[in-house]
């Protein structure tokens, strides 16, 4: 009964905050939740516009060129004919060769941050250096690699080339911009994406499974390659997919770095060029014809992309919700 | 006696060597390990010392305040049209996709979590996370270079907005949905709607954590330069939202090989502006996100 008076004393009380919506409040609500909702469909209509959109302006010359235009290598503008195998040969080369350098840095140091190898505020200081690697604009790599890397792998390239000339790899001279110096530019910037994604990964594995290892004996690297690694190898392998993702798109660096040449060689000194690159170069100058091609271009890069990061995101989020489980 | 004990009872040989083969492989994967993040480190150095001694000598006034010079024009000239247009082109980036990216993550986190469309809308954003960055100016390209006739800042802007977008709403709906319940169930009991709670209490509570995302796609953008190559291009003249504008980006692609020592001393020292300014802007994001997290 006391308590009842004390509620309602204080619900008398005239300064209380509490109060049911009023008719104003009520329609702002519903406003509100319609814009939210209308946003998020804008988000996926977007999506959805930019493929429709390049697409549509490629179609033309889809129709023109069909899929020949893919496999064929002649580029000869006055002529109107068009092959992109060089730029796909070459997306595809110094993207892997990049993941290849930039994977084994990158689990390497996602190893060398989790497996206790450091205090913890030096784990701190290295993660958020390689952190920041990842936010130098790819210009500057351009830049950087352009006028600092390039002169500094000549003479080694140079010996490679005049001892192991024999050697696919190394069988063109160096001329400086070409294959090895964009993909090492490459593997730097995709590195950081790695390396972030492989931490979480190998984070995740649980104590308990290291502390076994470890108490049946195991030294620290038998515990990392034969435990952990496996046990974090489906969010690594996400890592790597998704790396390669980034290096399939990344664009300003190998324009400044690849040569430019549609070239298709197995020689990591040799110049080559990237649909990304195509496209960058092209672009600004392009007639209508070749806008066509080029939108074609951006569409086969579009498609590979769109694969690969799906197929990363997919891996990571089925791994990851098992792991969450164990 | 200790070794018929180890037999009797099965167990391995738990000791331990400092020379047994396994032990010195153990070492020497450490040493690898050791030196590779060492080498890791190299690159960042290394530009950030090449940044601030080719590019180092030309920050003074003039390059904040002067247009670019000509490929004839030996000394003097700076950078100021390419600043204001990069500042100029994520601003309009930044309108566009700050309210676009925190409606559809209040969506996304409160009104309608498990919906279809918002698992699809998370799915899209998470693929326009990855999209290359050169597509979003070939999408600009098509939809504001070809129909406004002309290379102008507002398609720049555009082509920034299709990369900022997803990072904006990615974040603010992870820290949406970190707001403690309890929160968003007082203002419930208070009578609130749904809105009111979300404008009143919860968005001022996300707030850090939505501006450390817009900060980090902000800084992203800033250094974008292959969705500006073709929607912007560059102009060595002051800034015409009409026009084709400058960016720091793209004046770093255009001098990095010309042949006058002028233009590319200014390459280095836009590079140098560049990274501060994008490191400034990391540096904040990560201020704010951490004095959040205490």
């Amino acid at each position: 009964m006391a308590a009842e008076n004390g509620e309602e004393s204080i619900l008398n009380h005239a300064e209380t905050l509490a109060a049911p919506p009023t008719p104003v409040d009520k329609i702002f609500d519903k406003c509100f939740r319609t814009l939210t909702f209308v946003f998020t469909w804008a988000t996926v209509l977007l999506l959805a516009f930019i493929v429709f959109r390049i697409g549509g302006q490629a179609l033309p010359a889809m129709k023109e060129y069909g899929p020949g235009l893919l496999f064929s290598s002649d580029w000869d503008v006055n002529n109107n004919q068009f092959g992109i195998w060089p730029q796909i040969w070459g997306t595809l080369y110094s993207s892997l060769l990049a993941l290849v350098l930039g994977g084994f840095f990158g689990i390497t140091i996602a190893i060398f941050l989790t497996q206790d190898f450091l205090p913890h505020k030096l784990e701190m200081v290295l993660k958020n250096i390689v952190e920041l690697l990842a936010a130098i604009p790819s210009v500057v790599y351009g830049l950087w690699g352009i006028y600092v890397l390039i002169p500094l792998l000549q003479p080694t390239a140079d010996k490679l080339h005049s001892s192991f000339g024999w050697f696919p790899l190394f069988s063109t001279s160096f001329s400086g911009f070409g294959m090895f110096s964009a993909a090492l530019v490459l593997s730097i910037m995709i590195l950081p994406t790695i390396a972030a994604i492989s931490q979480d990964a190998l984070r995740a594995v649980p104590r308990r499974t290291k502390e076994a290892a470890f108490g049946m004996g195991a030294t620290r690297w038998e515990a990392i390659l034969r435990v952990i690694l496996p046990t974090a190898s489906g969010g690594i392998s996400g890592a790597l997919v998704l790396g390669l993702g980034r290096a399939l798109g990344e664009t300003m660096a190998l324009a400044m770095l690849v040569g430019n040449s549609a070239t298709v060689s197995l020689s990591l000194f040799s110049p080559a060029s990237t649909l990304a690159s195509l496209l960058a170069l092209n672009f600004p100058e392009a007639d209508l014809n070749q806008t066509g091609v080029l939108m074609y271009a951006a569409c086969t890069l579009l498609l590979i992309t769109l694969v690969v990061n799906m197929l990363g995101t997919l891996i990571i989020n089925t791994t990851t919700t098992k792991g969450g489980e164990r | 006696m200790n070794e018929t004990k180890n037999n009797l009872l099965q167990l391995p040989n738990l000791e331990r060597h400092p020379f047994e083969p396994r032990a010195l492989k153990s070492i020497l994967l450490s040493t690898i390990t050791v030196i590779c993040a060492i080498l890791a480190c190299v690159p960042l150095f290394s530009v950030l010392v090449m940044l601030i001694y080719r590019g180092g000598s030309r920050i003074n006034l003039e390059l904040f305040t002067a247009l670019p010079p000509t490929a004839f024009q030996f000394d003097g000239g700076g950078i100021s049209n390419a600043i204001i247009g990069t500042l100029f082109m994520v601003g309009i980036a930044a309108l566009i996709t700050i309210p676009f990216g925190v409606l559809a993550a209040i969506y996304l986190a409160e009104f309608g979590p498990y919906s279809k469309i918002a698992t699809i809308a998370r799915f899209s954003a998470k693929t326009m996370s990855g999209l290359p960055s050169i597509i979003a100016g070939v999408f600009a390209y098509a939809i504001m270079v070809i129909t406004m006739g002309s290379y102008s800042a507002w398609a720049g802007g555009v082509a920034l907005a299709v990369l900022m977008l997803p990072t904006i709403l990615l974040t603010a709906e992870e820290t949406i949905k970190m707001v403690p319940k309890r929160m968003k169930e007082a203002a419930f009991g208070m009578g609130c709607t749904p809105s009111q709670s979300m404008t009143k209490v919860v968005l001022p509570m996300a707030l850090p954590g939505i501006i450390t995302g817009v900060v980090l796609a902000v800084a992203r953008a800033a250094g974008e330069t292959a969705p500006l190559l073709f929607t912007a291009i560059f102009s060595e003249y002051a800034l015409e939202p009409n026009d084709p504008t400058a960016s720091l980006a793209v004046l770093i692609y255009n001098y990095s090989n010309s042949t006058s020592e002028n233009q590319l001393e200014l390459a280095w020292a836009a590079s140098l502006v560049l990274v501060v300014l994008v490191f400034i802007l990391n540096m904040v994001s990560r201020w704010i996100g951490s004095r959040t997290r205490k």
